[in-house]
């Protein structure tokens, strides 16, 4: 008890040697390894963080991707839609040409028959206005002729009329 | 957060019982002394020196004593033995007696106040108190017809040095060195075992022991070493400081308990001569030109002022490490100081009444309680106050060169 502020030999030798072995043991064995995963860790948790970073501008560059595609499809599908429409445009156009002209034939095809139609009906008309007329130019004949009295008459009606042109 | 509280309450709740049971504990080892010899006075600075001073035996409590080995160099040859050889009984007061023992090698020791003195002889105990007293030159002469070396000696002992021989070159494990190689066992068996964790659970979440002691680590680390030193050249000197840190902190925590002998590691001057030795040394190695050039030869200041500024600068290479051994002994001393002189007030009314001793020792429970919370608090500010300015010296031996055109 020589005072609090005395210093003991032995008592710095012993310090010394055991804290300076302590020293050396804890920092091969303790704390390099203890340090270097601490180290590994905080570069791990770095590490994993510009991933997700990364992970999330690749997001948003895929989002945006997926965005610029959907309008592409839209778009696509717009032009398709529109295209198909012109096409069924065209189509039913045709169609309706295409009918137009057939009506148009089949009526110029029924016009032509009836007029042929007609044509025959008349000649035939005719024919057998023609045999009636005989006919009855026959049976008028007989009858003038069946007595002189009475052909007598019509020659002279006949010359009258024949004279009266 | 509730768990926490709860936790902070038991805690506050366990140191109070251990406050209390220290100075029951005390009280009750005083008091059977005192029943004793009503007359003699009961010295607060003496239980305060007896409890802070390093000592060759583990003091527990009452009459129970832990002896430590002895080992003295003498003229070439070790004396190894317990320090219970020198013990003698216990006075009136329950206090330890001493009586010098002879080695095997023949050599007589005698622990006087916890210093080993060699006797010269032996007659010198059996002389009567006044003729020891005459002085040395008569103990010198005596000790040529020693023969009886085995003496017991049962005189009472004196102060005068010269009355013990000269003191011998002590290497014992004392108090403080045990509590150190036990904290320092500690440390490696702890840190090997923490070491062993992380390479177990690589890149997994830290756990238990681990877990408890990553923060500090990280601490140590990247709020004192990286700050000081700059994170390129910090991670050579993060082992020593994370060693030193610890150590510190340990130290003072180990001598907070009570009832485990009252270490005061980190206030024996002796083995924070070493570590701020030991800072010294690395600052001085690790110095590079810059550091030393601003010593020897600092730049841009005139002739005159250098010649003043230089020794001084020369003198603060061993002011700084001094004062880191100052500062952490003297303030882990004065805790230890403080906490006794309140035990000391309480056994001190103790004594003239026990109504005035337990009424002193109900204000006196409440300051010491107060004041270990305030220990606890010291004992991790010193350890953290040693490692950032011996990080702060790593930091300017090894500052890069750029500095100084800073401040030009």
């Amino acid at each position: 008890m020589e005072g609090l502020l005395s210093v003991s030999v032995g008592t710095v030798f012993w310090a010394s040697i055991s804290f300076l072995i302590v020293l050396f043991l804890l920092s091969k064995f303790a704390w390099k390894p203890i340090v270097q995963s601490l180290k590994e860790r905080e570069e791990g948790i770095a590490n994993a963080l510009n991933e997700a970073d990364r992970a999330r501008l690749e997001m948003q560059k895929l989002q945006a991707g997926n965005e610029q595609l959907l309008k592409e499809a839209r778009e696509e599908r717009d032009q398709i839609l529109k295209d198909a429409k012109a096409v069924a445009e065209k189509l039913r156009a045709e169609a309706v040409a295409k009918t137009q002209a057939d009506a148009d034939r089949m009526i110029a095809a029924a016009k032509a028959e009836i007029e042929t139609q007609k044509k025959a009906a008349i000649t035939e008309l005719k024919n057998s206005v023609a045999t009636l007329s005989i006919d009855i130019a026959e049976k008028l004949v007989r009858e003038k002729l069946s007595d002189s009295d009475k052909q007598k008459a019509l020659n002279q009606a006949m010359a009258a009329d024949i004279s009266a042109n | 957060m509730p768990n926490l509280l709860e936790n902070f309450k038991t805690n506050i709740a366990k140191t109070f019982v251990i406050c209390l049971l220290s100075v029951f504990g005390t009280t009750v080892a005083v008091a059977s002394g005192t029943d004793h010899a009503g007359e003699e006075k009961f010295r607060p600075g003496d239980m305060i020196m007896h409890h802070i001073s390093d000592a060759h035996q583990i003091h527990i409590v009452g009459r129970i004593y832990i002896p430590l080995p002895v080992i003295i160099y003498n003229h070439g040859h070790l004396d190894m033995f317990m320090s219970s050889n020198f013990w003698n009984g216990f006075d009136a007061h329950g206090e330890l007696q001493f009586k010098p023992y002879t080695a095997s090698s023949g050599t007589t020791y005698e622990n006087h106040h916890e210093i080993i003195y060699i006797s010269e002889g032996e007659q010198a105990h059996h002389e009567p108190l006044a003729y020891a007293q005459v002085g040395h030159e008569v103990l010198v002469d005596s000790s040529a017809h020693a023969t009886d070396s085995l003496a017991v000696v049962t005189a009472p002992v004196e102060d005068t040095h010269a009355a013990h021989g000269h003191k011998a070159l002590d290497f014992s494990i004392t108090k403080s060195v045990a509590g150190m190689l036990f904290i320092l066992v500690l440390m490696v068996i702890i840190f090997l075992n923490v070491a062993k964790t992380y390479k177990q659970r690589k890149g997994q979440a830290p756990k238990g022991l681990q877990n408890l002691l990553e923060p500090f680590i990280l601490f140590v680390r990247n709020e004192v070493a990286v700050p000081s030193i700059g994170k390129k050249k910090a991670d050579r000197y993060v082992p020593f400081l994370l060693t030193v840190f610890f150590f510190i902190w340990m130290c003072n925590l180990l001598g907070l308990i009570p009832f485990l002998g009252g270490f005061n590691i980190t206030g024996t001057m002796s083995i924070t001569l070493v570590l701020a030795m030991i800072v010294f040394v690395i600052t001085s190695f690790s110095g590079n030109g810059h550091y030393w050039g601003h010593i020897f030869w600092p730049p841009g200041i005139p002739f005159g002022i250098k010649l003043i500024l230089v020794p001084i600068e020369i003198l603060s290479i061993f002011i700084k490490p001094t004062v880191l051994m100052i500062r952490l002994t003297a303030n882990i001393t004065a805790g230890h100081i403080i906490i006794l002189a309140f035990v000391g007030l309480v056994l001190l009314f103790g004594q003239s009444s026990a109504v005035a001793g337990y009424s002193v020792g109900i204000g006196a429970v409440i300051f010491m309680v107060f004041m270990f919370f305030i220990e606890l608090l010291v004992a991790f500010l010193q350890a953290y106050v040693f490692t950032l300015l011996a990080a702060l010296y790593f930091g300017d031996a090894t500052q890069e060169h750029h500095h100084e055109e800073a401040h030009h």
